[in-house]
């Protein structure tokens, strides 16, 4: 950390009361906002909670008990894993490969803010240009197909909605991601690079026994943050398919709203809740062993 | 990071082949297009018209030029043009949705950013013990998903009795945001201490301190945080939608624009109206692009390093 010098000059007179007035709307945003609906999200998910009377009648396990057995809760698992496996996927593939064009290519900050320009601009209005361009009958991809006298394709049908979803959002954030991974890239030394160009290596050899290893740290943290957002998937789909067609775009998400705010069945909602947490929790811890197994590449 | 010492390879050292510069470059072309012509369609459709849009789906210019579109988003066409063009006669106030997404926004914005510069300062400049063991518990809520947290508070919004009103839609975002502090608290770490020291010696309080020194030497990052929570915010479905879309008066840009493509009837949506108000809704973010993209573009690239 780089917070020795501040640190290390020690004056150990007790700034409490000083530091107080300073975080106190801090706290109290904390406290109200965070920690107390995330204890009281926890006890809904045990209750049967009456949404007209506010009432919650306690019945332990079964609102768990019930998940495990609801053929939605497999459904649901499934759906948001096929989702985040097609949009991280492609889009880290996607992005390592931009941010290699913006690293060896060009110093242009214009191109940078128009690779990231959609990201800037809402779920929602991008899910509607999306479903505007792979609309069946009018819309411009299936137009062009139309007029090649090729068979127009449905983006939105029960197999493709989830792809065709999953790589809308691949659109979003691309430019986003490549910029997170071309930083890293900037800070791999260029003697390195120079090294290798002396050796005479192809630009691929580069990529691969370079940057791809020293991007590592990086790649890890892009993925933790990545892989967290892609398993929340909501506004893309509420605006589009609405879990459908027969549910095979029925995200956690979309089912936790539909069982809170359509069925009125809020501890069941909340437990539903509690298992994306504690899911995405495991990932990310999982994900940041993994990751960081042999981080010896780069000591700096 | 400094701004003109990047760490990109172009330069004579690392000559590339021929081929392999028209094939980066033909690459970026076709980035830059895929970026930007989706945004392009959005303004070719905004000026067509819905109703002949299958005459020439596939030209670049408009089907029929029309700004009627526009006119039905802002209310400004009657209910028998709007059904003539190809609408559905339904209507938003689109108006009164772009008021309420800047209220929003701005009070969001400019709120949290100076709690949480506040609380920065009591993380970094200020020393008292425990200070790293609040600091830690911040580091925790900044991992705790969103969609968690969702249910709880919508209840206790609406104990309150806020549901549907502006100050309910910002509440939980007003007072602090763990990212920011977290952000903000990295640039005030780095503050030279022995300026802050003179000035307790010349008998400055801690507040004078914050608003007269540290802050206006973290300015550079305390807007572009603003600029990246004013996105945010103004972004925001899920929340504003369970929140405020039951009455006009708290209904916000983003949760308009699903309210009309529900609105239509089955069949085909009037795109045309629904590309116009999709396009309202994203020239600020356009705009800020334009004016702030060099800082904007930068503060990411900060975010990844760190």
């Amino acid at each position: 950390m780089s917070n020795l010098a501040v640190t290390k000059r020690k004056k150990p007179k007790g700034n409490f009361w000083v530091a107080v007035p300073f975080m106190l709307p801090a706290l109290v945003g904390l406290g109200v906002f965070v920690i107390a609906p995330g204890i009281r999200g926890v006890i809904l998910s045990f209750a049967n909670y009456n949404v007209f009377t506010g009432q919650a009648d306690f019945t332990g396990f079964a609102n768990y008990i019930r998940m495990f057995q609801d053929v939605r809760f497999l459904n649901s698992f499934l759906v948001t894993m096929e989702y985040v496996l097609i949009n991280i996927g492609i889009q880290t593939v996607v992005a390592l490969f931009i941010a290699v064009l913006l690293h060896r290519f060009t110093r242009s900050h214009i191109i940078k803010g128009i690779v990231l320009l959609p990201y800037l601009i809402s779920n929602v209005i991008v899910a509607m240009v999306w479903y505007w361009l792979m609309d069946y009958n009018l819309g411009l991809i299936n137009s062009i197909l139309d007029a090649l006298s090729l068979h127009k394709f449905t983006f939105f049908s029960e197999q493709t909605a989830m792809p065709s979803i999953a790589l809308i959002n691949v659109w979003r954030h691309m430019g986003y991601t490549s910029l997170l991974i071309f930083a890293g890239m900037q800070a791999i030394p260029k003697d390195v690079y120079e090294a290798a160009a002396i050796d005479g290596a192809s630009e691929w050899r580069i990529f691969r026994s370079v940057t791809l290893p020293l991007l590592r740290p990086v790649l890890a943290f892009v993925l933790v943050i990545t892989v967290t957002g892609s398993f929340q998937i909501f506004d893309t789909i509420a605006v589009t398919t609405k879990g459908g067609p027969v549910m095979s775009t029925d995200t956690f998400s979309i089912w936790i709203a539909r069982e809170a705010w359509g069925n009125n069945d809020f501890g069941y909602a909340s437990a539903i809740s509690v298992f994306l947490m504690v899911l995405l929790s495991v990932i990310a811890f999982a994900q940041t062993k993994i990751m960081s197994a042999n981080q010896s590449d780069l000591d700096r | 990071m400094a701004r003109n010492s990047e760490n990109t390879l172009d330069d004579a050292k690392f000559r590339l082949s021929t081929p392999t510069r028209i094939f980066g470059y033909t690459a970026l072309f076709i980035l830059c297009v895929i970026s930007l012509f989706p945004i392009y369609w959005m303004l070719r459709t905004s000026l067509s018209t819905t109703r002949l849009l299958f005459e020439n789906p596939t030209s670049l210019l408009p089907s029929h030029f029309t700004f009627g579109g526009f006119e039905r988003v802002l209310g400004m066409a009657t209910e028998k043009q709007a059904i003539a063009e190809g609408g559905s006669g339904a209507s938003i106030n689109f108006g009164q949705a772009f008021l309420n997404s800047i209220i929003v926004s701005t009070v969001i914005t400019v709120c949290q950013v100076s709690f949480s510069a506040a609380a920065a300062y009591a993380f970094s400049v200020l020393k008292w013990r425990g200070r790293d063991a609040v600091f830690f518990i911040f580091v925790v809520a900044l991992t705790v998903p969103g969609i968690f947290l969702l249910i709880p508070n919508f209840l206790f919004i609406r104990d309150l009795g806020l549901l549907n009103t502006l100050p309910g839609i910002m509440l939980p975002q007003v007072l602090m945001s763990p990212f920011a502090i977290f952000f903000l608290r990295q640039f005030f770490l780095g503050t030279n201490l022995s300026i802050v020291e003179a000035a307790i010696i010349d008998g400055a309080n801690h507040f004078k301190i914050f608003w007269r020194i540290v802050a206006p030497l973290a300015m550079p990052q305390i807007v572009t945080l603003g600029i990246l929570q004013f996105i945010a915010s103004w972004n925001d479905y899920l929340w504003p939608f369970y929140v405020g879309s039951g009455d006009p008066s708290s209904t916000v840009l983003t949760v308009a624009l699903g309210v009309f493509k529900a609105q239509t009837p089955q069949g085909s949506p009037d795109w045309a109206g629904l590309m116009a108000g999709a396009l309202i809704a994203a020239i600020p973010m356009v705009l800020l692009m334009i004016f702030f993209g060099r800082r904007i573009v930068g503060s990411i690239q900060a975010s990844g390093v760190k």
